[in-house]
């Protein structure tokens, strides 16, 4: 290559006291002198660029292009890109151990596991709310219900892992301090059916129930119904926050997924939630928010759809719907990984392990014997708990260690160290 | 590949759509070579731009770029197309590594009523060819990819662009915190190009 132009690229662009400044003084780090960096200047309009998206879609091509391979180059219509990862790591096939879950409820519709910040378990085994201690394997009972009131129909850690929301098939939601182990308050006159989905922003506890309603209760204030919102005709069975606790989603009975978002509280809008999305074809209630992508959910649908939808939740488009064959009663993404569990029913119970975004099946764990209807990870994320209609509670280490991953990445640099030369 | 029309450096909107079309699948193809995508020994010289370009002899990364510069041809002839961005990200972790960003302005009145433009060939080929030595020239200033990489190609289309059939809706892939800098533009009278590429800011510094 002769005639290389010089290093500076532009020169209106370039900005000398500051390259002067960063040439001698050394780089410290990401911080900038006061006053930006045209570099600076320049992130900020493409942030404003990108943010302004409304008249703006990004596509990808479906069909990657092959990945590098020093031998021979592979056919790019196959996804075996995804397979270079796959020898990181050794997946066990059958469960770590397993527990007696006598009494579980063999109920679809409902969400009776919940794996809490403090390292706690807690199942609902009928009228009965227990916590496992994942730290000692302690067992120990929080409530049991008066028959009257029960079965307990949902059970969900609050954010700060000490209290647990207990909702109740009377339409009573209860609060309790796990750590001194007493009742902190009931929520009650919210709702007029069982209340089988919960999910905590902070302070605010949404309740999801058969009446088709959706509460956000404030748990501090005596007066406690913030906001009520109406959209599911039929039972609300999935109820998830994302992360940054501005969305909420929730999946219905009615084969409805809406999207509420905080922001239309205070806007004029003629309804209260953000996307109404009917494309799955049977009951969602395997809901989950990705943690490395902002705004990306992962919806499952029941027996007649069997279909793990992924939505962008900012446009409300469906990226993409991959049929799994099976129902789908509960989706988990890895915090470590780049991967997403399913959990099933009929006829396989299995769980499976995909590699995200290609949907590629990394692995298929089977061992119950009846729906795998509940799942919960560790704080971790390196152990899954699922809970069954065949009374067992699994433990699987399906998500690894992240220190497992880690040497793969350092061990193969070497086979491409011939590509790094500088020409 | 490119049919210009020969006659006194009239540009049409298809030809200047072939044009920025055919820019991006050399400009791609001298990236890989560059960062190292690829293996150097899968490229083969060719001229073009008055330049020695480098095309690589991947079959599947010739279809790929080929796909893609047709479908961006016919984006760019409908004045759909906004921009075009080559991602490098890390082959294991999936992080984006390097973004290659062409924004493209388009004259809308020629979208609309058909007319065309005036510009010399060879004045575009100078700026093209301006900005292929930039390209080749980054090496010196970006970090160098330590891992092995893929690449994947975004275009940011106008709202109301059916989706194809291929393509899919993707997020961004934006670099946190990047070093940006900006290269030389050029310009059809009917499409503008501009380039920037964003690459993540190299902290491993042992100065």
């Amino acid at each position: 290559m002769n005639q290389l132009d010089r290093f500076i690229p532009n020169r209106s662009a370039m900005n000398f006291d500051y390259a002067c400044y960063v040439l001698i003084e050394g780089r410290k780090g990401k911080e900038n002198p006061a006053g930006s960096s045209p570099a600076k200047e320049a992130y900020q309009k493409q942030l404003r660029e990108v943010f302004n998206m409304n008249r703006t879609r990004i596509l990808a091509f479906k069909n990657k292009p092959p990945a590098p391979v020093e031998l021979v180059p592979q056919d790019y219509a196959s996804v075996r890109q995804a397979k270079p990862v796959k020898p990181c790591r050794h997946i066990p096939q059958t469960s770590e151990h397993t527990l007696d879950a006598p009494d579980i409820l063999d109920d679809y519709y409902l969400n009776l596991l919940d794996w809490g910040s403090s390292n706690v378990l807690a199942i609902a085994l009928g009228t009965t709310v227990y916590l496992w201690d994942a730290s000692n394997g302690s067992t120990s009972e929080l409530v049991t219900v008066d028959d009257d009131k029960g079965p307990v129909t949902s059970v969900n850690w609050s954010p700060d892992g000490r209290h647990i929301a207990v909702g109740l098939n009377n339409s009573e939601v209860q609060l309790w301090d796990s750590t001194a182990n007493r009742q902190l308050r009931t929520l009650r006159g919210g709702h007029r059916a069982r209340v089988g989905s919960l999910a905590w922003n902070n302070h605010i506890l949404s309740t999801g129930s058969m009446d088709g309603r959706i509460i956000n209760n404030d748990v501090r204030v005596r007066d406690h119904i913030v906001e009520t919102y109406r959209g599911h005709q039929q039972e609300v069975c999935g109820l998830r926050w994302s992360a940054s606790g501005q969305q909420l989603a929730s999946g219905g009975n009615d084969n409805l997924l809406y999207i509420w978002d905080r922001a239309m509280a205070s806007s004029n809008s003629a309804t209260q939630w953000l996307h109404r999305l009917e494309d799955h074809t049977a009951a969602v209630k395997a809901l989950a928010w990705c943690p490395f992508q902002g705004n990306l959910l992962a919806s499952g649908g029941g027996g007649g759809h069997r279909c793990i939808k992924f939505w962008n939740t900012h446009t409300g488009a469906c990226l993409n719907s991959v049929d799994t064959g099976s129902q789908i009663c509960s989706l988990l993404w890895s915090k470590n990984e780049r991967e997403l569990l399913s959990s099933h029913g009929f006829t396989q119970n299995q769980l499976t392990l995909w590699k995200y975004p290609s949907m590629v099946k990394m692995a298929e764990l089977t061992g119950h014997t009846s729906r795998v209807l509940f799942m919960a990870q560790s704080l971790d994320g390196c152990t899954v708990a699922s809970a069954a209609g065949d009374e067992t509670l699994r433990f699987w280490n399906v998500f690894g260690t992240p220190e497992i991953a880690k040497p793969a990445q350092k061990a193969t640099p070497e086979a491409f160290a011939y590509v790094n030369r500088i020409r | 590949m490119a049919s210009r029309t020969i006659t006194k450096d009239i540009i049409t909107l298809r030809g200047s759509a072939a044009i920025v079309s055919e820019f991006f699948g050399y400009a791609a193809n001298s990236i890989l070579y560059n960062r190292g995508v690829y293996p150097e020994e899968s490229f083969v010289k060719v001229k073009k731009y008055g330049l020695p370009m480098l095309l690589t002899q991947d079959e599947g990364v010739k279809t790929f770029i080929a796909n893609l510069t047709a479908q961006l041809s016919e984006w760019l002839e409908a004045g759909k197309l906004q921009r075009v961005v080559l991602v490098i990200m890390s082959k294991v972790t999936n992080e984006v590594l390097e973004r290659w960003n062409f924004s493209i302005e388009t004259d809308s009145e020629v979208v609309e009523k058909g007319v065309s433009r005036e510009k010399s060939d060879k004045e575009i080929m100078r700026e093209i060819q301006a900005i292929m030595r930039q390209i080749a020239s980054s090496i010196t200033y970006l970090p160098c990819l330590d891992e092995p990489c893929v690449f994947d190609v975004l275009a940011y289309t106008d709202k109301d662009v059916s989706e194809p059939f291929n393509w899919i809706e993707s997020d961004p892939k934006l670099i946190s915190n990047p070093q940006m800098v900006k290269l030389h533009s050029f310009d059809t009278k009917i499409h503008k190009v501009d380039t920037i590429v964003s690459y993540k800011n190299d902290e491993s510094d042992d100065e």
